[in-house]
């Protein structure tokens, strides 16, 4: 039996199909695409994927699909489309079991009845669950929430060689066995394929506010920002937008819960924030979105909370030392910002800046991570940068997936 | 184990024990039999090894020579903090090395500006709130062993607390750890800021149960004192009135920093041991604690008040101060070392049920009690399903610490029939890996057990937990192993 053959065995002739160039990943174009629609269908792709030495890329949206290194290969396209359905939503419990193609914005109407929510952010218009897991992206409302790693409690994969492996469980509570849904989590589909993940929910609250100033600079945000997260308003984010490196700079707080107390929380960030401070019920165009769109190049910058002014200094300093255009936005209260740069900049310079950030982020522990760019761009660059315990995550790899089959190369150091 | 025969096994421990006396000094290096014995079990004491040779290392490379001359070896080695863990976690091996934390216990740094503290893993878990105090900050994980428990028997067991409902485990609150690995590296996974690239070693370490590696610096995030904390104390007819205010707790959307129930039985306990005078005659009462900025404390306060009286609560007590609510608490946090005062012994099991199903659980466990004729007090954190039944028996009577191991063993299986778990915050140890395969398949088990291989190929750290038979970590089979690494790392390229 050819590959083809094979995979059309493994979930049905309709749920396969040849690749066209619009299935490329990054510039490398697969040869299929198969959409299994359960856990054993997928078990049953991989197995056939497995028997063919067939290397195997998981896509759900697609809308991070660009993300990483580009694949050393990718002969089969693995899409999660056919399995996007909210299996459990058991609202006494706070918790939902969900398919990996479930779009984020799907599940937040469905749940949205209960009075529920699942507290991740959806910053990438359409995102799927499965995309969020593997991406680990996370927006504003982590300040409060943690992000995809603190929500999700169980989880359940098929490895490269049709496996099915399940961690975690129903509950909140539970230390029963390893818990690889850390591992899965942001693992870029490197170990495996999702095909169920069970989150922890929120109650959606019943108010909320946004209060909103600008400062001229970060020098002069930041004794602001400091109060403000040193505070006891316990905001949900605090997020600072800039849509120019030294343009004015917007700091935004957000305050939910309970209609009197929000209010208050409200009155009192205003003070904090000065005279011209804005309290608003709406968000923002640009909340919980990234700071680039189209074929921009895209960073994640992290560094302790209070060295956030800093960060914004030095990426100010670095776009007017290469001339770039730079954007920059992102979660001052949890030390993760993110940064666009204009699409028809030069490649090298793209590189000098991003090493130039990488040396500041250096002193403090951070990290700067090319999230997505332009094909030539990632050529000039480490996306991943420094990597710490690297040769831990090789053996990982190694076990997981010893032939090394799943989205080769697009994880770090080259896994 | 023992393929080199005890005689050699025991020349390499002599061997380790001379070398680590060299790099610690004598009095840190114990292998007098009486001494070695006083480690012989953790907080689960029917569990007992004395050890071969016990080191108390004072320095992270003291510890990494340690690891590197028991792999050398070939001779396993246990971590131990404070030794307060429920499932025999660290329970020694007799041919075996304790490596013990207790002698690393500085507060490092209070980094209020980045709101992180860095510790050393023998720091108790409350000296950490405590140094964090004067600036207005505490670490939130709060386990009830919080005066003696060390940080890095947390960061072993993903601890959690009466106010991880609303606040996590530790894998919630720590964001850098320096670890020695289970081949003795030293390696900083994390730190002060978040999202290191990568896969998270970080969240695989926390709650491994010391089978991967030690923890010897430990970073964690500290939050923001409460503007205010309320606590209020209320006395139901029975645990169906009390579960059902639970509920309709939860059902509005309140997240309270904690909600403990305990039921007559534990109620009668810990009256007997420290008269906490709760409402008598109560068939079961709530401690319910909100917390957070005032106003939203106050509106939402009114309401769980609201919720416990429409569900026939027949007495509420609102702590007025610290003092009262610490009363509250107290007879809450003493309820397992209180059914001392009611049984000669007992099983302090530690299961988890959605939380829904407590009602239907709750009600099997009486079964199970009725028939068996096994008393069972109930102590639980209700808000997230978290059950600790105290399974009572006497040893002197013969068969009825069998007929408690039974009854016991039936309350995990009502948790995992329930879709729960068999432990929600003491661990699996060296106590639950037989009941491992109840809850998760071969394929599941084995899947772990990659990363155990990963970690430690050679199955020296913290063998025989958590895993009910050991996977060889052996070549794993495969046409081809991936491109060199050199080439992935972009270094070199194959032509």
């Amino acid at each position: 039996m050819n590959a083809l053959a094979a995979l059309r065995k493994a979930c049905g002739d309709q749920a396969v199909r040849e690749a066209t160039e619009r299935d490329a990943i990054d510039g490398v174009r697969p040869s299929y695409v198969a959409a299994p629609a359960s856990t054993d269908e997928t078990a049953d792709v991989l197995r056939a994927a497995a028997e063919h030495g067939l290397s195997v890329v998981v896509r759900g949206a697609g809308t991070r699909i660009d993300w990483g290194n580009p694949p050393r290969g990718a002969d089969l396209v693995v899409s999660t489309q056919r399995m996007s359905g909210l299996l459990e939503h058991a609202a006494g419990d706070l918790v939902v079991r969900v398919q990996p193609g479930l779009r984020l914005a799907d599940l937040r109407d469905a749940l949205a009845p209960a009075r529920q929510r699942l507290a991740i952010d959806e910053t990438v218009p359409g995102a799927t669950l499965g995309g969020t897991v593997a991406t680990g992206t996370a927006g504003p409302i982590r300040m409060l929430y943690g992000s995809v790693r603190d929500l999700l409690i169980g989880v359940t994969v098929v490895r490269a060689d049709g496996t099915v492996a399940r961690s975690g469980g129903k509950v909140v509570k539970n230390v029963a066995g390893y818990d690889l849904g850390k591992l899965y989590t942001g693992s870029y589909g490197t170990l495996g394929v999702i095909t169920e993940a069970i989150f922890r929910l929120h109650p959606l609250p019943e108010a909320r506010a946004l209060v909103t100033t600008r400062f001229a600079d970060e020098r002069a945000a930041a004794p602001v920002l400091a109060e403000v997260i040193g505070s006891r308003l316990v905001p949900t984010a605090v997020e600072v937008d800039r849509p120019a490196a030294d343009a004015p700079l917007t700091v935004a707080v957000l305050l939910e819960g309970v209609r009197p107390g929000v209010v208050a929380r409200a009155e009192a960030a205003s003070r904090m924030l000065g005279a011209d401070a804005e309290v608003s019920r709406d968000l923002p165009d640009w909340w919980a979105r990234y700071p680039f769109a189209g074929d921009a190049t895209g960073l994640k910058l992290t560094v302790p909370i209070a060295v956030v002014p800093d960060l914004l200094r030095a990426v100010r300093e670095a776009a007017a030392r290469t001339g770039l255009a730079v954007a920059v936005r992102g979660s001052a209260g949890v030390g993760a910002l993110y940064a666009g740069v204009s699409p028809e900049s030069a490649p090298a310079t793209v590189a000098r800046f991003v090493a130039t950030l990488r040396d500041f982020v250096a002193r403090y522990g951070g990290s700067v991570v090319v999230l997505r760019a332009p094909t030539e761009v990632k050529s000039e660059v480490d996306v991943w940068g420094p990597v710490a315990g690297l040769d831990l995550m090789r053996r990982l790899k190694d076990q997981f997936d010893p032939e090394h089959r799943l989205a080769p190369g697009r994880f770090v150091g080259g896994i | 184990m023992d393929g080199d025969g005890d005689g050699s096994r025991a020349s390499a421990v002599a061997a380790i024990a001379t070398r680590m006396r060299e790099l610690i000094g004598d009095e840190y290096v114990l292998t007098d039999r009486i001494q070695l014995r006083t480690y012989e079990c953790d907080g689960l004491a029917h569990f007992r090894v004395t050890p071969a040779l016990v080191v108390l290392p004072d320095t992270t490379e003291q510890i990494a020579e340690c690891v590197r001359a028991c792999v050398e070896a070939g001779v396993p080695y246990v971590a131990r903090g404070s030794g307060t863990g429920l499932s025999g976690g660290a329970l020694p091996r007799a041919d075996g090395v304790l490596i013990v934390t207790s002698r690393m216990r500085d507060v490092l740094e209070i980094d209020v500006p980045n709101q992180r503290a860095v510790v050393e893993p023998g720091v108790t878990n409350l000296q950490v709130s405590k140094a964090a105090a004067p600036y207005g900050y505490y670490y939130a994980p709060d386990p009830s062993s919080q005066q003696v428990c060390s940080i890095g028997g947390n960061v072993a067991e993903n601890s959690g607390g009466a106010h991880c409902l609303k606040y996590g485990f530790t894998t919630n609150h720590v964001t850098g750890l320096e670890v020695v690995t289970a081949e003795g590296d030293v390696l900083e996974l994390g730190g002060k800021a978040i999202d290191p690239p990568g896969y998270d070693l970080l969240g695989a370490f926390i709650g491994s149960e010391g089978t991967l590696g030690i923890a010897t610096r430990v970073t964690v995030r500290l939050l923001r004192s409460p503007e205010a904390v309320k606590t209020l104390l209320a006395g139901f007819p029975s645990t169906d009135e009390a579960g059902a205010a639970v509920s309709a707790i939860i059902a509005a959307g309140v997240v309270p920093a904690a909600i403990e129930m305990m039921d007559a039985l534990a109620i009668e306990a810990a009256e007997a041991a420290v008269h906490c005078g709760y409402p008598e005659g109560a068939g079961a009462v709530l401690v319910v604690e909100l917390d957070g900025p005032e106003p939203e404390v106050a509106a939402t306060f009114e309401a769980v008040e609201r919720y416990c009286r429409e569900n026939h609560a027949f007495e509420i007590r609102i702590a007025g101060d610290d003092d009262e609510r610490a009363l509250f608490w107290k007879g809450r946090k003493s309820a397992f070392a209180a059914v001392g005062r009611i049984s000669p012994d007992y099983i302090v099991q530690d299961g988890v049920i959605p939380r829904t199903a407590l009602p239907d659980v709750l009600r099997a466990i009486a079964d199970l009690s009725t028939r068996s004729g096994v008393r069972v007090a109930n102590v639980f954190h209700a808000g997230d399903g978290n059950l600790h039944p105290l399974v009572l028996f006497d040893d002197e009577v013969p068969g009825e610490a069998q007929r408690a191991e039974e009854v016991s063993g039936a309350i995990l299986d009502l948790c995992i029939s329930h879709g729960g778990s068999i432990t929600g915050e003491h661990g699996v140890g060296a106590d639950k890996a037989k009941f491992m395969p109840r809850m998760f398949s071969d394929a599941d088990l084995d899947t772990m057990q990659l990363v155990r291989c990963a970690f430690d190929p050679g199955n020296l750290c913290n063998p025989g937990k958590v895993f009910p038979t050991p996977r060889l970590c052996g070549e794993v089979p495969g046409r081809h192993r991936g491109v060199h690494p050199l080439q992935e790392a972009g270094v070199a390229e194959v032509f």
